[in-house]
């Protein structure tokens, strides 16, 4: 090594130190853990105690609360990630059709998703209301249909917060916005020349080259949608009602290790959520190679 | 083209339309928390009202009501049903279906008054500033240093060390939350603002990532020319590349303070005392609490909500450059 490489070697490590301890404190150290007391019982006031392989026997045999957690996830996961895909390509899309005014409209698209969430849900536990709620009132009084009880039954919460899920869709508008500034406008001018209207420019153009982007907010969704807590949380005062309808995977994560002090269940739990998260983001990775379009590269 | 038009008149409904029903709680929210405690469920069958109304009355506080478009003061009703009226001076009776009630206008200030004395809003006030500023100064002070340490000095096994900065963003914070939180309550910190803050001082991946790409494209010949003149590696971080990062460090302190301001997860576990509650838990806590209480709680929603929108409107640019970068170059 010469003495300049000696010196940049130094000068590199030394301005990147903060992020070697933090990562070594922060998220090494918590990880190893994290995997250690997923075999052990642990409540943090008494040291863990070796337990084998008893909390994922549990989780998986003896647990029907975990699996309603699960399929309570899936189940958002499946239908808010397509939703909020869909409405925000269809907002992005409708935003860029060189329109007046066109910042306000953005404006209003992207404010929800940078309200801090604990008051959009209370705001939305508001409008969701069964009887005095915008949403049922502007049923009854415009279609003159008596709307379900959202959050009160068990059978319409999950699709209330599918539905609140779609008005946080900003990032993901301004996000498509950015990706259809980059179509270049002769494949517009030649799907033109070759007669297409607008449904078939939008489905032969503006689709396959809004894939790389796709694929970004798709993956991003994902991880946010099995990771859904606050809005849960906030909604139904930290329990998941009405009968485990909302019990949500990190809410009932939360709750096996803040409320019921079980750490090393909970341990065995993330890592669970890990697999699943890694799973399903690299399934549409792999995927990603058959329907994602790289234009020019 | 005719057709053109045509889409661009669609096109433009359907926008109008959309823009509508994403506004449309925003301004439920703000007319509820105008609304007095009596008006906030409308009686059945009429319409919710938009703007804030209480009953009229006159200038002794007795209720006023329309009886055939005169106004008239209501007098009670009799044990008949009857109302007696005062109207124009002469005292008449009526049937109760002969009279309507008079309203106005009144936008019910109150809601936001009991908030703040509900919730001990100045202390939670407090508390969240010192969060959300120490966090962001640690965010952007030690990203910074790390980003620059990744862009702009080239050693040895500098892009794999930076491999596992990007592995670690996909890290669900799950998995490490029951060991910190372990470590912490050994430390003594919980109950404590510091798991709030010092973390941040260690370099944040999103904004090492951010601020890596931005330094990355600042010109060598920069860096070439003040090494000559004999500055060192920090003058060079300190003096030519952070300032002409701005825009990057800009998007950097707004997503972080942003991020300190609604954060709900780590002020939920690791405050205890209501003396240290951030706005966002004292009003998650408020809710449990008061559930139906929809004029102070849609009023503090708002309040919290109101500094974020204010934000947005002055950091428009940065808003949106920085969605795009995290985006795009994801």
């Amino acid at each position: 090594m010469t003495r300049l490489e000696r010196r940049n070697l130094r000068n590199g490590l030394l301005f990147i130190s903060p992020w070697i301890a933090g990562f070594l404190g922060f998220e090494l150290y918590p990880l190893l853990m994290s995997v250690y007391y997923s075999f052990t019982e642990f409540n943090v006031i008494q040291p863990p105690v070796w337990s084998g392989l008893a909390n994922y026997h549990e989780l998986f045999f003896d647990d029907p609360v975990f699996w309603r957690a699960l399929y309570n996830t899936l189940y958002f996961t499946a239908f808010s990630v397509p939703a909020c895909l869909a409405a925000s390509i269809g907002i992005a899309v409708l935003l860029n059709q060189k329109i007046p005014a066109m910042s306000v409209f953005r404006t209003i698209f992207f404010l929800p998703s940078i309200v801090p969430l604990v008051a959009s849900s209370v705001l939305w536990l508001w409008v969701l209301n069964p009887d005095s709620g915008l949403i049922n009132m502007a049923l009854k009084q415009i279609f003159g249909i008596e709307g379900p009880g959202w959050l009160a039954d068990a059978n319409w919460a999950k699709p209330a917060l599918v539905l609140m899920s779609v008005w946080g869709i900003g990032g993901a508008v301004v996000i498509f916005l950015a990706g259809l500034s980059d179509v270049p406008p002769a494949l517009y001018e030649v799907a033109e020349l070759d007669g297409a209207g607008p449904f078939r420019k939008f489905w032969n153009v503006t689709l396959p080259m809004l894939t790389p982007t796709i694929l970004f907010n798709l993956v991003m969704g994902l991880i946010n949608a099995f990771q859904y807590f606050t809005q849960v949380y906030v909604m139904t005062g930290g329990k998941g009602t009405p009968v485990d309808s909302t019990m949500f995977y990190a809410l009932y994560l939360y709750r096996s290790s803040f409320f019921y002090l079980r750490m090393g269940y909970a341990s065995a739990m993330a890592w669970l959520l890990f697999i699943v998260i890694l799973a399903a983001t690299v399934g549409v990775l792999v995927s990603s190679k058959r329907w994602v379009y790289y234009h020019g590269d | 083209m005719a057709t053109n038009r045509f889409h661009r008149y669609a096109a433009m409904a359907a926008l109008v339309l959309f823009a509508a029903i994403f506004i449309m709680p925003f301004v439920w929210m703000l007319s509820t928390s105008f609304k007095h405690e009596t008006r906030i469920f409308p009686p059945p069958g009429e319409y919710p009202q938009w703007i804030p109304r209480i009953d009229a009355t006159d200038a002794q506080g007795r209720p006023l009501v329309w009886h055939r478009g005169q106004s008239a003061v209501d007098l009670g009703a009799d044990e008949k049903g009857m109302h007696r009226l005062l109207e124009n001076g002469r005292e008449i009776s009526v049937a109760a279906a002969d009279i309507a009630r008079r309203e106005r206008i009144r936008f019910y200030w109150e809601n936001y008054t009991r908030a703040f004395q509900m919730m001990d809003f100045f202390q939670n006030l407090r508390n969240t500033l010192y969060i959300c500023l120490m966090a962001t100064l640690g965010t952007v002070l030690s990203s910074s240093l790390v980003a620059y340490g990744f862009a702009r000095i080239p050693w040895r096994g500098r892009d794999a060390l930076f491999v596992v900065v990007l592995a670690s963003m996909m890290l669900p914070y799950q998995v490490t939350l029951i060991p910190l939180f372990a470590v912490y309550s050994k430390l003594g910190w919980v109950g404590s603002f510091k798991p709030l803050i010092v973390p941040y001082f260690f370099g944040v991946p999103f904004y090492i990532f951010l601020l890596r790409q931005f330094f990355k494209g600042i010109p060598e010949d920069l860096s070439a020319a003040a090494r000559i003149d004999g500055c060192t590696e920090f003058g060079i971080y300190a003096r030519i590349i952070l300032p002409l990062s701005k825009p990057a460090l800009a998007t950097t302190v707004l997503f972080q303070f942003l991020f300190q301001w609604g954060d709900f997860l780590n002020p939920l576990i690791y405050l205890q005392d209501d003396r240290q509650y951030t706005l966002a838990i004292a009003l998650q806590q408020f809710q449990s609490q008061h559930e139906s209480a929809w004029g102070p709680l849609m009023a503090m929603s708002t309040v919290i909500t109101l500094p974020v929108i204010l934000l947005f409107f002055l950091a428009q640019r940065t808003f949106i450059q920085g969605i795009t970068m995290s985006g795009l170059k994801g």
